[in-house]
């Protein structure tokens, strides 16, 4: 059997197909101010896929709580916290369109009003006693996952003195691989403050800045209950691998 | 009969779909991935920054770093992710089919945010064994890391190598291929003994560019 592609159980676990790069922010993205003293100045070094990036950590369901992934709920103290009830739902596939199965979702957000269960938040707006804001869960085996959350509010944030963060929620994935990992945020159908957003407008492409964006799926709404989010993930995709690289090709 | 599948792998849609892009983990990263830190208690089973237990097998070390940014400041939001291979240089997943012993008490993989006050990240873990490269070739032992923080907008992956592997890491395939021989360094980690710590501390700073006090940007790479 090839190093480079295992086959165990009918999966394969090939190497990673290189990231393009030009889907992604740069580092360096000055009207993002925080950016200019944290990104690396020189290119990032490339290497092919050893064990050591094809592989990564792997999660088990009696690992998360009942409620990991219902924030409704999940530090409801003596009654629900206060917004709008969505659910959120979707698939995380690799780029070759195959679903990516027990990976693991995390996600986090600010309460209705658009303030974070966080030791150094010191925005106006209260914390909700009922509110934690994170939750967690694993994709199924179509690479499935679904989430109940209240919808963040906007907040005020300091890179220019008036610039608002649009309603989002911070997402986690940690695929099946250590190069498979992505960290990312999720935006929604409609927000008038994603075309003024800083940290979006690092984004490429509107092509890009169109994947993160949350499409309301009311054909999953919960009757009288809760609005219902799509919102699908493309992660790094897993290679069939016919062919081993020659070690010595390749020029600088 | 036999019967031929010709159903494709990829039945629909483009033959390649783009990836979603990164967006920073934000200031609050510490919410969704270490919430006691972010200040309260939620989970009942917490992932941490402690990767062995006492039945692990291998020589307990800790790593500890800090994270400085292009001023030479302490980067304090920072969040730390690795990945290792067990001592016996084996991954705790399936893609590593290779026919050496998993250790049911080491998944191999940790989090950890800097303290708000010290900037010091700091894990608790086993020295990892050898794992090849792809053309077989060892590769030195090493734990991959992953910093996520406010202003960084796609999650820089880097590699820490053990500073008492002098002849593993001189013929290390990843280290070798970084050019400036003089970058290499940066990814070295030094070890110390502590009085009172029973482990050995390898401890690495992390510069995310060069420092006033002429510190060398960390190598970051492309996996």
């Amino acid at each position: 059997m090839s190093d480079m592609t295992t086959a165990v159980c009918g999966r394969t676990y090939g190497d990673f197909a290189q990231r393009d790069t030009a889907l992604h922010p740069p580092a360096y993205t000055p009207d993002y101010k925080t950016s200019v003293l944290r990104s690396p100045r020189n290119a990032l070094i490339s290497t092919l896929n050893t064990l050591s990036e094809r592989t990564g950590p792997v999660f088990r369901a009696d690992e998360l709580g009942p409620l990991d992934n219902d924030l409704i709920l999940n530090f409801a103290q003596d009654g629900l916290p206060i917004g709008e009830r969505i659910v959120v739902h979707g698939y995380v596939r690799d780029e070759f369109g195959r679903p990516v199965p027990h990976a693991l979702v995390e996600v986090w957000q600010a309460n209705a009003g658009g303030r974070y269960r966080h030791r150094n938040d010191k925005y106006l707006a209260p914390v909700d006693p009922n509110f934690g804001g994170c939750g967690r869960m694993l994709t199924d085996e179509n690479g499935y996952y679904v989430y109940r959350t209240i919808k963040p509010g906007p907040y005020p944030w300091r890179n220019r003195i008036n610039d608002w963060r649009p309603s989002h929620i911070h997402y986690s994935l940690s695929g099946d691989g250590w190069a498979q990992r992505l960290v990312t945020q999720m935006y929604f159908e409609g927000d008038p403050l994603i075309a003024q957003c800083p940290i979006i407008k690092t984004l490429p492409s509107e092509e890009q800045v169109r994947g993160l964006i949350a499409l309301p799926d009311p054909g999953h709404n919960i009757a009288l209950d809760s609005r219902c989010y799509r919102f699908d993930i493309t992660l790094r995709g897993r290679r069939m691998t016919h062919f081993e690289p020659t070690m010595q090709g390749g020029k600088s | 009969m036999n019967r031929i599948s010709l159903v494709p792998t990829v039945p629909f849609g483009p033959v390649r779909l783009p990836e979603t892009a990164s967006q920073t983990g934000g200031p609050y990263v510490h919410i969704g991935l270490a919430p006691k830190q972010a200040g309260f208690d939620i989970f009942e089973n917490n992932f941490g920054h402690v990767l062995a237990t006492a039945h692990t097998r291998g020589q307990p070390i800790a790593i500890e770093g800090r994270v400085f940014d292009g001023s030479g400041t302490l980067v304090r939001d920072v969040l730390v992710e690795i990945w290792q291979a067990n001592a016996d240089g084996k991954y705790a997943h399936p893609g590593d089919a290779r026919d050496l012993p998993i250790d049911p008490s080491f998944r191999g993989w940790g989090r950890a945010g800097a303290d708000f006050e010290t900037g010091v990240f700091r894990f608790e873990t086993i020295k990892p064994g050898s794992v090849p490269a792809a053309d077989g070739v060892p590769q030195a032992p090493h734990v991959c890391l992953l910093l996520l923080a406010r202003g960084i907008n796609v999650g820089l992956h880097t590699r820490l190598y053990f500073g008492d592997e002098e002849e593993a890491n001189r013929r290390d395939p990843v280290l070798n291929g970084i050019e400036w021989a003089v970058r290499r360094q940066t990814l070295i980690a030094q070890r110390s003994e502590r009085n009172g710590e029973g482990a050995a501390v390898y401890s690495l700073d992390i510069r995310l560019q060069d420092t006033p006090d002429g510190g060398r940007e960390t190598v970051f790479f492309d996996i």
